[in-house]
């Protein structure tokens, strides 16, 4: 049985139709009949259990501690879970076990939901596939031949094959939206800072935001609740309040203004179709009441190289940590110390990362600092100027969330290039830290396509009032994958 | 060339342990002396997804040292990451500032009041985290291994960096011993070089005499006492001026120095140095600091030494180098004015028994003066005595040793020890007719003209008394017998 979606499941336990411990069993059910999605890699079926009859057991007395009480959920395999191994899709923590929590698993478990796995993710979250990982790849429920989309592919596969209602995912450059886009689900990155990266596994530090992958934007407005707010273990935490983002589900957008950025809207580099059914979402948006007008977004050509300057520059240094020497893999009968690391991090890490970490010491080497890292910071001062300017003239911005339906497994793999141009129009939010939403808007040869719409600063609200508003007015959401023949 | 015909150039970048509870970016104590990996969080073991918060502790230590050195305290300061591996360094990168450090600029003033005075020139100084400790030792770690002990890692340190300003060995002592104590003063440090909370590296280069450019540099990393800064400056200079007297050039690269050979070393040459690929950490947010901020802490910064050292000159009378020494650390500045407060004696009388007799009995005990037992008033309880007559200069010498090791109250040890100065016209009567009895011919010598003569007569009657006579009693009757 497919798990429904967040709403429709507390509605079964609120009537009492079914429990907590139902609900994970199907979950671990549908896990298993779906182990050919690849898109869970670990489950924890007795210590969930135990969580999801507690949660019975509150529900019975009254205790309900939110909306998320006794929900099953699944994590992506980079935020930290005590007792729990986080392996981020990489050999090199094959053997690695959290001794602490991530803010989002405390507050998970204060709001009562019952955390059943891991997600499968590109390794270190390093991709738009899910097929670094070594575990294998993940696949799309839509058409198992392809990819689910990545780097949170697994979360959202998960989301789109009904094993859990809703999941978490990190979006460092479009890993949130790009695969909730491409498995047809509902994907939020929040505003940078508004929820905590204490124990989020960091593949760039400036970049990163953990936020929900569900079916809807309401439900992604009960998890972005329940996982928001300031936390004084993460600097770059923002201190804002943070509101009941349900409540902002008015369903009216009348008198909202929606902008298109001409440049993301030229024919070259994207699909006809792809573009038709985004322009076909906006028109329905249009009809609800809104306003749309052209804006334009001068720096965004230059945005992909400034994300991979900058991306790789801080992974970089960011896995350095990976040295063999405290925890994780480390190489035998090593010779000497830098034999250690050599081989310990040559076997550990996968060829993209290896790849990324190569790049971004480049990057970030005497001599070329101020041609590439400076400068690309300089660009991601200019794109924060044209989102400011946008914003002038509208309260959204709507654009493709990829520009082109999942492709085949493999079809990618040997060119990371054309790899890299998949978070096209996903890379900017992250540069200036807005928050950004994937809907499903459409199907293209029977696979979905997603809209992007990206909002101002902290204004999530909004973001879920529209994409509530434009899930009210249509049933792309709505649409299952097929079962496997 | 002889070695005159060099100019000795250094400038010196000291790392000192900041006093704070707990380390720079964690929430785990700062303790020496614990057990290994003891005193460390997820944060210090660089576990995956763990992110660093800055101690605010540190900020108003650098407010402090900022004001003290006369630098200027950067309203915007940057961490910055700077990226190598090691394998005591758990993140493979170290927490600092680069670009955009805390505190610019500065001065420190070395040997005030003598013909060598001068203000030494401060670069910048800047916030970092230090790294870990490695154990080699076979004895510990086995033949094949070693181990890596955490609890350091992660420690605020400020870096003071010194302009090329210092041109002597000792001068180079003048300024580090300096800086300690300004940064003692003000409790930013407890500056203590054995527990590696205050350590050096020496940039030391040769020019010949008159010539304005500057010769090539060698860095001697992480000396840790004073004297073996200026012995490995020396042996440096040396080691340089050899090298330029045989026509050769002196190459760039960090040294190490020995102080068993009393030798320097090449470490590793300049060119095949690292690049540390330093970038601003995505982390951290800037550290911003504000002008009330400032004046807060400017209002609680306590009297700094040489402001402290003119006050003694000027208020209490004191010689520049007397004023010099009891300045020099203020645990012993506040001792000595409060041994002052507690007495109606003079504070050049307090100060001559600070400085002759607290000080060699503090040698001798090899203890600081705030590890002594001896109270500023049982001090001045003592100089009371002494001036009050009833406590001979030697009794009392021999008290200020007790006081330290024991401590105690003056008035009481001297009653225990019956040191108490005997002043009774009988007893010293007594003694001195028994001296001049016994010595006729000192008598006569003295009655004669020598007027020396009179000593050896009071030292016979001191030592028939113990010491303990009044010696301006003895005199008196001595005088009043002979004449």
């Amino acid at each position: 049985m497919r798990a429904s979606s967040l709403a429709e499941s507390r509605a079964r336990l609120d009537s009492g139709e079914a429990s907590s411990v139902e609900l994970l069993d199907a979950s671990l059910t549908r896990a298993q009949e779906c182990a050919d999605l690849c898109a869970v890699v670990g489950v924890r079926p007795a210590a969930a259990r135990a969580e999801a009859e507690a949660a019975d057991l509150r529900r019975r007395e009254g205790r309900l501690r939110s909306p998320l009480d006794g929900i099953p959920v699944v994590l992506k395999d980079n935020m930290v879970k005590r007792g729990e191994p986080t392996t981020c899709g990489s050999r090199i923590l094959e053997s690695f076990v959290s001794p602490y929590d991530a803010t989002v698993v405390e507050k998970l478990e204060e709001a009562g939901a019952v955390v059943i796995g891991r997600s499968n993710m590109d390794e270190f979250a390093m991709g738009s596939s899910t097929e670094s990982s070594c575990y294998g790849p993940a696949r799309n429920p839509w058409d198992r031949t392809r990819i689910c989309g990545g780097s949170s592919g697994g979360s959202a596969a998960a989301v789109a094959a009904g094993i859990v209602p809703a999941a978490l995912g990190s979006d460092t450059g479009g890993s949130i939206r790009q695969p909730a886009g491409l498995c047809g689900v509902t994907g939020l990155k929040p505003t940078y800072g508004r929820v905590s990266r204490w124990g989020l596994v960091a593949f760039a530090s400036s970049l990163d935001q953990i936020g929900p992958l569900a079916c809807t934007a309401e439900d992604c407005a009960w998890l972005l609740s329940a996982i928001a707010g300031h936390d004084h273990r993460d600097s770059t935490s923002l201190p804002e309040p943070v509101p009941d983002f349900a409540a902002a589900l008015s369903g009216d957008v009348s008198g909202l203004t929606i902008g298109l950025p001409r440049e993301c809207f030229v024919e070259e580099g994207v699909d006809g179709d792809v573009l038709a059914a985004v322009h076909a979402g906006v028109a329905e948006l249009e009809s609800a009441g809104a306003r749309v007008v052209e804006v334009s977004l001068p720096h965004s050509r230059y945005a992909i190289a400034t994300y991979y300057l900058i991306a790789t520059a801080e992974a970089s240094s960011n896995l350095a940590r990976f040295d063999g020497v405290r925890y994780g893999r480390r190489a035998e009968n090593t010779r000497d110390i830098d034999d250690l690391y050599r081989r310990s991090r040559s076997e550990g890490f996968g060829a993209e990362v290896k790849r990324r970490i190569l790049l971004g010491t480049y990057v970030l080497s005497a001599g070329y600092y101020d041609a590439y890292y400076r400068k690309a910071q300089q660009v991601r001062t200019l794109l924060r100027g044209d989102f400011e300017q946008a914003f002038s003239h509208c309260d959204v911005l709507a654009t493709p969330t990829s520009p082109e339906i999942a492709f085949a497994l493999g079809d990618r793999s040997d060119d990371p290039i054309r790899m890299y141009l998949s978070d096209v129009y996903t890379v900017t939010a992250n540069l200036v830290g807005v928050p950004g939403i994937s809907v499903p808007c459409g199907h293209v040869s029977g696979l979905p396509v997603g809209l992007q719409l990206l909002g101002r600063s902290l204004d999530e609200e909004t973001l879920l009032r529209i994409a509530d508003a434009f899930q009210r007015r249509t049933d792309h959401h709505l649409q299952s994958s097929p079962e496997p023949q | 060339m002889s070695r005159d015909g060099y100019e000795v150039v250094i400038g010196l970048e000291v790392h000192t342990h900041l006093a704070t509870e707990s380390k720079l970016f964690s929430p785990a104590p700062v303790r020496y002396g614990d057990p290994p990996n003891h005193d460390v969080s997820p944060v210090d073991l660089a576990l995956p997804g763990v992110l660093p918060v800055l101690n605010e502790q540190v900020i108003d230590l650098a407010i402090r040292f900022g004001l003290a050195i006369h630098g200027e305290v950067n309203r915007r300061s940057i961490f910055a990451r700077k990226n190598y591996f090691y394998p005591d360094l758990p993140k493979g990168y170290q927490i600092s500032q680069f670009e955009e450090p805390v505190i610019i600029g500065g001065y420190v003033e070395i040997n005030p009041g003598d013909d060598g005075s001068r203000r030494i020139g401060l670069t910048r100084a800047h916030l970092e985290e230090d790294a870990g400790k490695s154990i080699h030792d076979a004895a510990v770690a086995g033949a094949d291994d070693s181990l890596i002990d955490l609890n350091r890692a992660g420690v605020p340190l400020l870096e003071i960096v010194s302009e090329p300003d210092l041109r002597s060995s000792e001068e180079a002592g003048a300024y580090l011993r300096a800086l300690r104590s300004i940064l003692r003063y003000i409790g930013v440090s407890h500056g203590d070089m054995e527990k590696g909370q205050f350590r050096c590296d020496a940039n030391v280069s040769l020019r010949p005499r008159g010539e304005e450019q500057l010769g090539t540099r060698t860095e001697t990393k992480n000396i840790n006492s004073f004297s073996n800064v200026e012995a490995a400056i020396d042996a440096e200079v040396e080691r340089q001026a050899e090298i330029l007297d045989d026509g050769g050039d002196v190459v760039q690269a960090t040294m190490a120095f020995d102080p068993v050979t009393r030798r320097t070393r090449v470490l590793r040459l300049k060119e095949n140095s690292d690049d540390y690929r330093y970038f601003p950490d995505p982390d951290l947010v800037p550290l911003v600091i504000s002008e009330a901020q400032i004046e807060q802490v400017r209002g609680s910064l306590p009297e700094l030494p040489a402001a402290k050292r003119v006050r003694f000159q000027e208020d209490h009378g004191l010689a520049e180098g007397d004023a010099a020494i009891l300045t020099a650390s203020r645990m012993l500045a506040d001792f000595y004015e409060e041994a002052v407060g507690a007495t109606s004696q003079s504070a050049t009388t307090v100060a001559k028994w600070v400085l002759r007799d607290l000080l060699r009995a503090l040698k001798i005990r090899e203890c600081e003066i705030e590890d002594a037992k001896v109270t500023p008033a049982s001090l001045a309880a003592l100089i009371d005595l002494v001036e009050a007559g009833r406590l001979t200069v030697k009794s009392a010498q021999e008290l200020v040793a007790e006081l330290v090791a024991e401590g105690g109250d003056p008035v009481a040890l001297m009653s225990e020890r019956g040191l108490e100065a005997v002043s009774d016209a009988g007893l010293i009567g007594s003694a001195v007719d028994e001296a001049i009895d016994a010595h006729p011919e000192v008598v006569s010598s003295f009655q004669e003209g020598d007027q020396k003569a009179i000593n050896f007569l009071m030292g016979r009657v001191m030592q028939k008394t113990q010491g303990k006579a009044n010696p301006g009693r003895v005199r008196e009757l001595l005088l009043e017998k002979l004449s």
